[in-house]
């Protein structure tokens, strides 16, 4: 394996860079400055209702997942398993109480504030559930507000799971955000954000869908987790993330315009070998590694479902500021992992379709029984629906053991010969006709 | 005593029947009779009950099936249930089911609902999503809505409208049910020896595949026959077993700890069974109301509802206490976040009140029970020398 360079950076990584910076930066002051901070998950986030109450979010999974990219998952996981965690279960949950344990330092370094408000949005993922069990027997006393999002289990959202929210957040949770931040909620200020995460995510589905350019001016998955971040996390709804997406958005238009191939971090990639699209999280310990095989190949992920863990904004949905809580309450119910399995296919293969791609492959995460219970189900339908070749690879996310980087690229490599022998036969069908 | 041999072959027998003929024979004597199925843990079964319907608890194939084609569908790392489940269905075992709900208890048995979707079984298949809000208006509003709807499924198959009547009817049988169970589990909390754990698990596994009338009269039947003094007593200690509610222990499993020298008295296995605990309100103009409310404040400590307010672990201490049991054993099912999730922070209620308890993970076709039988057998001395 060699070791990756420097990454090359461009305008928009310097504002992201900047931006978690300064989040850092607020949390590892927040006390002093009388900033009260949140707890809270990535899907079906409600950032908007925290920062509009001048609040700072923290995510445990970013956490987790950062910890994972500084190589410091794997001791946190052990912390964790000594404390009676099996090693059966969601590593993203044992590296955050083994951060803890070992006094919760975030990824600059700095420690991060304790939870004045653990606000578990439950969206597609039964294990937050008891995620925030735990954190609150770790945090006793801390202030808590649960909003339990209903699954897509009809495949549609339906009058009564919006009421059903809609009253949670009105009658329960926004209260509780209310009394931790001591002050009440500024609709006005909410609806402003809101339409600047609807601005964000029309400039991010941009974003994604200049992949069904060929070639790709973006990769989708490895580069889309870090152009998803302002997204998902702490930012929806800010100008700065406003800002950031513009940025993104003339840059990879610019690309686009210039034909050029996606940036890796080892600079640009010179060939588009193969069209991907992938489904599930990627591994965090070994990330870079992982990436390295795919682009050394000249393969680019054209789409993924993991950067729509946040939400399917391809799909239409964008944040309404003249009904921010029911727009709330559709975008928890809309995140990838809330749609129902046959609503993953269906996405799937239309993913396969509008971006052109040569193949599908699945990365399945040991720790993610919410995306990878099924897969194989999938994978099957996508096979017989679309007839492209279909892959499948087992990681985790930020558990080190699991991560087998030669049986991992062997895998690759098989399946790449794979799509490389269907283009010649595909090629020698077409001249022949 | 001949009764109670016979009614308990009986129940073993219908407990493992994975053709589930006895449930089809029920629906064959009626034209509109529907079988719905449900997996663990708990649905109301009294909905399905009163709209002229059986519930049927799919509980998993154990150790009784061969896994072929759910190995094909499943990743080493997920757990047995859904793959034993999948291969019943796609072996047209579960043919003639009309209907599947599937308890939001995990993200497995969540997309499981999806791939029966997939594959097409039953003429309805609902993910039974219940409120993690316990406000009767907000929470209760949402799960009558869904009771509604899984009402609205079975009469577009069988026409039947259910009266308030027919609704409280249903609910006073399964608060006999629920209220003989919990007899038995009284008398074996003082008297383990007169029914044996694996034998007492077969009759509360039978209950999963019979009209409820019939159990009712089983359980009578085996209530009626252990409040006599049978059976010996032997030096066991008395144990409760934590964490077992969805994937089933093999039955060999069961045995080798009863052999290894802990009764027990209590057990989460067949937890759908006894969700509610007291009765439900049988006697109201609004039944379902009464079904929601028993859900919001009467369920019972589980792994599958959020209970940040009321800790599961002291409620597993109170229990171990009531039961004035010896320990725990904490056997959950491999890779079941829920139950392993919970399981240190239970495991340090119990180390807090001084409660003796160890663990281990099986899966539902575990067929190496030494080990166990050892660890098991070194717990129970263990208490008895130096507790």
């Amino acid at each position: 394996m060699s070791n990756p360079t420097e990454a090359i950076k461009e305008k928009s990584m310097v504002i992201q860079k900047e931006m978690l910076g300064d989040l850092f930066t607020q949390l590892s002051n927040a006390k002093e400055n009388g900033k009260k901070v949140v707890y809270t998950f990535v899907p079906g986030n409600l950032t908007e209702l925290i920062l509009a109450l001048d609040m700072l979010p923290v995510y445990p999974e970013i956490n987790a997942l950062q910890s994972g990219m500084r190589k410091k998952s794997g001791s946190y996981i052990k912390d964790a398993e000594k404390l009676g965690f099996s090693e059966d279960v969601c590593t993203y949950v044992k590296c955050d109480i083994g951060m803890m344990l070992n006094g919760n330092i975030g990824p600059t370094g700095e420690q991060l504030p304790p939870p004045d408000l653990l606000l578990l949005s439950y969206t597609g993922c039964f294990t937050f559930l008891k995620w925030f069990e735990n954190l609150e027997r770790l945090y006793p006393g801390v202030e808590i507000a649960m909003l339990h999002t209903p699954y897509q289990e009809d495949g549609k959202i339906t009058d009564d799971q919006i009421n059903y929210m809609v009253k949670q957040l009105t009658e329960e949770v926004i209260p509780k955000l209310e009394k931790v931040a001591g002050k009440k909620m500024d609709y006005d200020r909410l609806s402003k954000m809101l339409e600047n995460s609807s601005k964000s995510e029309q400039l991010w589905v941009e974003v994604l869908q200049s992949a069904k350019n060929v070639p790709s001016p973006i990769d989708s998955y490895f580069a889309g987790v870090y152009y998803m971040g302002p997204l998902f996390t702490a930012f929806r709804g800010t100008e700065k993330a406003l800002e950031y997406y513009q940025e993104l958005h003339n840059e990879v238009f610019e690309r686009m315009r210039l034909g050029l191939h996606p940036i890796n971090p080892e600079g640009e990639m010179k060939e588009e070998r193969f069209r991907l699209v992938v489904e599930g999280p990627p591994n965090w310990t070994n990330f870079r590694e992982f990436w390295k095989i795919f682009y050394d190949m000249g393969a680019v992920i054209v789409a993924s479902t993991y950067t729509k863990v946040g939400g399917v904004y391809d799909g239409g949905f964008r944040h309404e500021p003249e009904k921010p809580l029911e727009s709330l309450a559709k975008y928890c119910m809309g995140c990838y992992t809330n749609l129902n399995l046959p609503q993953r296919v269906d996405l799937i293969e239309h993913y396969i379709k509008e971006y052109k791609a040569d193949g599908f492959l699945i990365n399945s995460i040991k720790s993610c029984n919410s995306f990878s219970a099924g897969q194989l189900l999938i994978m099957r339908e996508i096979e017989q629906r679309c007839g492209v070749p279909v892959g499948f690879i087992e990681s985790d996310l930020v558990d080190p053991r699991y991560f087998s980087y030669a049986n991992i690229k062997n895998r690759l490599e098989s399946y790449f010969q794979m799509l490389e022998q269907r283009k010649i036969i595909m090629q020698q069908e077409g001249a022949s006709i | 005593m001949e009764r109670l041999t016979k009614t308990i072959k009986e129940c073993e027998s219908l407990a493992f029947d994975l053709n589930f003929k006895e449930a089809k024979k029920w629906k064959s004597e009626g034209a509109d009779r529907v079988l719905v199925g449900y997996l663990p843990i708990y649905v109301p079964r009294e909905i399905i009950h009163a709209a002229n319907g059986l519930g049927v608890g799919i509980m998993g194939v154990g150790d009784r099936k061969q896994i072929i084609k759910g190995d094909a569908y499943y990743q080493s790392y997920i757990c047995h249930l859904p793959r034993g489940i999948i291969e019943l269905a796609l072996d047209h075992n579960l043919d003639g089911f009309d209907g599947f709900l599937f308890p939001a208890i995990c993200d497995c048995v969540r997309n499981l609902s999806g791939m029966f979707k997939i594959v097409k079984k039953g003429k309805f298949t609902r993910y039974f999503d219940y409120p993690q809000n316990f406000d009767m208006n907000i929470g209760g509003t949402f799960y009558r809505e869904l009771i509604e709807t899984v009402m609205a499924d079975i009469k577009a198959i069988n026409g039947v409208e259910v009266t308030v009547e027919q609704l409280n009817h249903s609910i006073a049988l399964y608060n006999k049910n629920r209220s003989l169970i919990e007899k038995i589990y009284n008398i074996r909390q003082e008297f383990p020896w007169r029914l044996s754990a694996v034998d007492f698990y077969h009759v509360l596994r039978a209950g999963l595949v019979i009209p409820v009338e019939r159990h009712n009269e089983m359980l009578e039947e085996v209530y009626s026959v252990i409040q006599n003094d049978i059976g010996e007593p032997m030096d066991n200690i008395r144990i409760v077993i934590s964490g077992s509610f969805c994937e089933q222990p093999p039955i060999g499993l069961i045995k080798s700890i009863e052999m290894a020298g802990c009764y027990i008295i209590d057990d989460d296995f067949m937890l759908g069974s006894r969700w509610i605990m007291g009765d439900v309100d049988a006697t109201t103009d609004n039944p379902l109301n009464a079904l929601v409310s028993a859900f919001l404040e009467k369920s019972v400590p589980s792994s599958a509802i959020y209970d940040v307010d009321n800790p599961k672990g002291k409620r597993l201490v109170d229990q171990v206490r009531m039961r004035q049991a010896d320990g725990v054993i904490f056997c959950a099912a491999s890779f079941c976040d829920p139950a392993l999730l919970d399981r240190p922070d239970l495991q340090k209620a119990c180390d807090e009140a001084g409660v003796a308890h160890i663990n281990f993970q099986f899966h539902e076709n575990t067929g190496q029970f030494k080990v166990i039988k050892e660890q098991a057998g070194t717990f129970s001395d263990s208490i008895k020398l130096w507790v």
